[in-house]
């Protein structure tokens, strides 16, 4: 489904200030894997996510999503097959145009743009049908502006408008971490949902380390710009999050240093 | 201020009001500060008033100064998204470039209208008294132009037009190019604005190369009037502001030239007036 090869990204590449933030990364994704990311900061999370989003070139290796290879190709034309979800709940919606034209957008997304009506009564149906699983009571609330809606509410959209069109791949990057823990907690579960419902190949950082063992079927752990732990099916069901930290500093020969992730322990 | 004042004032806001929905696109849909309006309504003016010493039919004249100004809209637009140059400066080229071309296009600096065959002059033979038939013709244009625009900006394509000066992220992970969409509200807002400068030519009886000085900020005083007077809760509402918000400001230039005030001070006047209600929801923050 996706494939890395040789991924490498390098910021500030000849200059004093030079950073491998991916160094030679390599991973196969089957379809419907649910892989969760953890590392501590600064691992190359978010530029692993970011360069299968096209949202900056790297430097070598190839990117094949689908059998196509996406290397190099620019960020609107990745996201035509890849839903993303940002840590920042005001990334992903539009906050002065209403709910139901935010979801209009995220519906239309498989199909080329044209001159039709952006809204319809066939389009509101199955709106209305999409907000009800949500279960925030957004289905009421068509014609609100989303800038009125909560940070939680909001993100709850953005992940529906990620999810509508059914992506071939949804790229999470701490898309809970700015909420209260009240309301993480509800975004988690749509997330479950949401990506079970529709078998969506999803890979979602996190800094908590109990989500990250829970959910999904598969668990990543980075450092230092490479993958260092890659852990599936049986192997991940008998994981704990003290074995987890045990084996990154095995591997890092040092303490975890994220101290947000400690914290959510 | 007596009736004939108030009569211009009015018609001057309706000739004028088509380009303040251009800037409209480019300054609040786009988020753009587009200052190549200054050169794309002497455009419309400089197009219109050559082919209507030409003989050409005034109506074919508008749209031929619609086309003309999308084009140096579509140039704007490659300034600043292929070769990356920044909003103002991408417009001040432009701009700049089309007081040379738009002296090219008329041959010298004004051309007078005076006796040619118009927009107005066509309405006028219908036989309707004037100032009516005057009126019903600018009315006729800018509800057309509104609705137009009310329209397209609900269309799917319209949708992510808006988003893009919104969210351009959101755009972007939408699948939708934010440059694709900078461009076309460009063309379509310069496209406007010169539809708005050849009318204005006809309705004056000449065209000037230097006519267009300060649009931009006639354009945006306009926009802000409608804002705070009529608000923008939708886009419906949005554009019925700023139609009456470019009325509003024709009438306080006149009041103020009424008042006594030196026409060459009104571009001060104007600069201060966008001044105060730009600033104005800042003062309000700061003194609570
Ligand atoms: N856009 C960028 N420009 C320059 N350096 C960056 C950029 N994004 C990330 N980096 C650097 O790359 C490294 C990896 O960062 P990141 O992928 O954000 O880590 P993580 O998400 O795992 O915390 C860090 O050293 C960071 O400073
Ligand atoms: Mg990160």
């Amino acid at each position: 489904m996706l494939k890395l090869k040789d991924l490498e990204k390098i910021f500030y590449k000849n200059t004093p200030n030079e950073n491998i933030a991916l160094n030679k990364v390599n991973l196969n994704v089957k379809k419907g894997d649910f892989i969760t990311i953890v590392g501590s900061n600064g691992a190359g999370k978010s530029t692993l996510l970011n360069s299968i989003a096209g949202v900056f070139p790297v430097e070598s290796g190839t990117i094949i999503l689908d059998k196509e290879d996406i290397t190099g190709k620019s960020e609107y034309r990745c996201a035509q097959k890849i839903g993303r979800v940002f840590q920042n709940p005001l990334a992903g919606t539009s906050p002065e145009m209403t709910i139901e034209e935010n979801l209009s957008l995220a519906i239309s997304k498989s199909n080329n743009l044209s001159l039709k009506w952006g809204l319809s009564k066939h389009k509101r149906k199955v709106m209305k049908k999409h907000l009800a699983k949500i279960d925030l009571g957004l289905e009421e609330r068509l014609t609100t502006k989303v800038k009125l809606l909560s940070g939680g509410q909001r993100q709850a959209l953005t992940l529906l408008m990620a999810t509508v069109a059914n992506p071939r791949l949804l790229l999470l990057d701490e898309h809970t971490a700015a909420l209260d823990p009240a309301t993480a907690i509800k975004i988690k579960n749509l997330t479950a949902e949401l990506v079970n419902e529709n078998n969506i190949t999803t890979l979602m950082i996190t800094h908590n380390m109990e989500d990250a063992i829970k959910m999904g079927n598969r668990l990543i752990m980075m450092d230092a710009g490479q993958i260092i732990y890659d852990i599936k099916a049986e192997e991940k069901e008998n994981l704990s999050i003290e074995k987890l930290l045990k084996m990154f500093e095995i591997k890092h020969g040092g303490k975890f240093n994220n101290d947000r992730m400690l914290l959510s322990v | 201020m007596n009736l004939s004042f108030a009569i211009t004032s009015l018609e001057q806001g309706l000739a004028f009001g088509v380009m303040a929905l251009g800037v409209f696109i480019s300054f609040r849909i786009l988020d753009f500060a587009d200052l190549s309006v200054d050169g794309t309504l002497p455009l419309g003016a400089a197009v219109s008033a050559r082919l209507l010493t030409a003989g050409i039919n005034p109506f074919y004249s508008l749209i031929a100064a619609l086309l003309a100004g999308g084009i140096a809209g579509a140039i704007t637009g490659f300034l600043n998204t292929k070769l990356k140059i920044a909003p103002l400066l991408a417009g001040i080229l432009t701009m700049t470039s089309l007081y040379s071309i738009n002296l090219r296009i008329m041959g010298r600096p004004n051309i007078p209208l005076i006796g040619k065959s118009t927009i107005f002059s066509l309405i006028e033979k219908l036989g309707l008294p004037y100032p009516w038939n005057h009126l019903i013709l600018l009315i006729l244009i800018i509800i057309i132009v509104k609705f137009l625009l009310d329209a397209f900006l609900n269309t799917q394509i319209g949708f992510a037009l808006r988003a893009t000066g919104d969210n351009p992220q959101m755009i972007r992970s939408m699948g939708i190019s934010t440059n694709s969409m900078k461009m076309l509200g460009l063309i379509l807002s310069n496209a406007l604005v010169a539809l708005s400068g050849a009318m204005v030519a006809q309705y004056q009886g000449f065209s000037d190369v230097n006519m267009g000085v300060g649009t931009i900020v006639a354009g945006l005083a306009s926009v802000i009037i409608g804002e705070v007077i009529i608000g923008k809760s939708s886009i419906m509402i949005a554009t019925i502001g700023v139609v009456v918000g470019s009325i509003l400001y024709r009438f306080s230039i006149s009041i103020a030239l009424n008042l006594g005030l030196a026409a060459s001070d009104l571009k001060l006047l104007t600069a201060l007036l966008v001044i105060i209600f730009l600033s104005t929801p800042r003062i309000k923050k700061a003194l609570r």
